[in-house]
């Protein structure tokens, strides 16, 4: 078994970065949370978490390093073309069917996933009628999502992921290249509040038709993950429309009574009427 | 090797996966005692291929891990490509975006490692053929707690690069065949 010194210690850091910094990673799946702290502790030096906590609560300079190893920011446009094909072919008909829309992606990331998303609602002549939340805990995060600039190794795979998805144009149709990067149109993102917002500690902000929250919950224990989709259950109209990633489920959850099955493929769910 | 009941089998291979796997899982029941997480470095293409593949040979259980999905006995799970597979200590399956480790995701240190913090001592870990140092970390950490180690016995591997690795960083590991591993893994049956 793990550790019981390293398991005190670790229950002790996190709570002391929840009282003191309100980052509350006490709910995170434990295996990949302590693998993360393992990492940090080598690579910032400490020889053990006491010391890293010490130095933690009384130096907050050691905040900003330390979230970059507790907080995963791995995304690409189109990730899962499949699931993209799928919103296009499957969800997008319903959606054309109110006169208005709000999509939230969910742990926005670096806004790989949000400008998918913004490039399919254009193409499919929805996006004058949406606004897109995108959010994340992350201040980094959402600094480079708002930017909507990414290295230019990067496009090769981007556009190969939106053809896949079957986009309707080419993926170069919507950005520039400047100083070795991707610069996304600027009008991608008119439609698109930015914000800071946790499914740890904040509350429903608004009635969505569409929430896609895809490897985010991954990272969340059990307890944690149900409380995220009850948040998402509230935050849907009727019939609204939850994306998951794709080795998400939610067989394991007690919300799953709330949500049926869509695109069950693509992990596709749509909230029940009751 | 440990005498401790255990509760989870761990392994992982990289070149020469398929050929080794199907020498030991089609061997082995449905009634197999315990569950199997299996880390294969596979492209990230995403193509999930090797849970049908054993699917159709085995008398197992064949899936690819699902996030929070509880581990059952008679099963085994494949980490899905890009994907890290961690096992919990009540005994659900974890996947992960992290980083690769050593060029891999799936990576076999991050499983062999998770499984070590989670079952400790009732961890069976098995280091298979590969051309890299994947899972000799975690080998170590299974050893240290106490666990079963094993390797593919580099003399007979298709590639002995990574069960070498794992008896240089564990020493303590059992080198075994193939078919020896398999017998050893029948013995759990009763």
């Amino acid at each position: 078994m793990s550790d019981a010194i390293e398991d005190i210690e670790i229950r002790l850091i996190l709570e002391a970065l929840h009282q003191r910094y309100h980052y509350d990673f006490r709910n995170y799946a434990q295996a990949s949370i302590r693998r993360r702290l393992r990492q940090a502790r080598q690579q910032l030096g400490f020889e053990t978490f006491s010391a890293m906590q010490d130095r933690l609560l009384h130096d907050e300079s050691v905040l900003p390093r330390l979230l970059t190893y507790l907080t995963v920011q791995v995304s690409e446009m189109f990730r899962d073309p499949a699931y993209f094909r799928a919103l296009r072919e499957h969800v997008i008909p319903h959606l054309r069917t109110y006169p208005s829309l709000k999509v939230w992606i969910a742990g926005c990331s670096g806004g790989e996933e949000l400008y998918s998303f913004a490039i399919l609602f254009r193409e499919e002549g929805l996006e004058e009628r949406t606004l897109f939340y995108a959010t994340d805990i992350s201040q980094d995060a959402l600094e480079t999502a708002s930017r909507g600039i990414y290295a230019l190794d990067r496009i090769k795979g981007f556009t190969e992921n939106h053809r896949a998805a079957g986009g309707k144009s080419s993926l170069s149709d919507y950005y520039t290249t400047a100083y070795g990067g991707a610069v996304f149109d600027k009008s991608l993102k008119e439609r698109v509040v930015f914000s800071d917002h946790s499914l740890v500690t904040d509350a429903v902000f608004g009635e969505m038709h569409l929430i896609s929250c895809r490897n985010v919950m991954i990272y969340f224990d059990r307890a944690l993950q149900d409380r995220a989709l009850g948040l998402f259950e509230d935050s849907l109209v009727r019939n609204g429309f939850l994306g998951l990633g794709a080795k998400e489920n939610l067989r394991f959850s007690r919300h799953a009574s709330s949500f049926a099955d869509f695109v069950r493929s693509e992990r596709i769910y749509q909230r029940r009427d009751a | 090797m440990s005498a401790a009941a255990a509760r989870v089998v761990v392994m992982g291979a990289s070149a020469g996966a398929i050929q080794a796997l199907t020498r030991i899982l089609p061997a082995l029941p449905a009634g197999f005692p315990l569950p199997i997480l299996v880390v294969v470095h596979v492209p990230a293409d995403r193509s999930n291929f090797l849970a049908p593949l054993f699917e159709a040979k085995c008398a197992l259980g064949v899936r690819e891990a699902d996030d929070k999905e509880p581990a059952i006995a008679g099963t085994v799970y494949f980490a899905p490509p890009d994907y890290h597979l961690l096992l919990e200590a009540d005994g659900s399956l974890a996947l992960s975006s992290e980083d690769p480790v050593q060029f891999s995701r799936p990576s076999i240190d991050v499983l062999f490692e998770s499984a070590a913090d989670a079952f400790g001592a009732e961890t069976i870990g098995i280091v298979l053929t590969g051309g890299n140092a994947d899972g000799a970390e975690g080998l170590r950490a299974i050893a240290a707690a106490g666990g079963t180690v094993i390797i593919e016995d580099p003399v007979s591997a298709y590639a002995d690069a990574m069960p070498l690795a794992a008896q240089h960083a564990c020493p303590s590991a059992t080198p075994l065949s193939l078919d020896a591993i398999t017998h050893f893994l029948l013995e759990k049956v009763q």
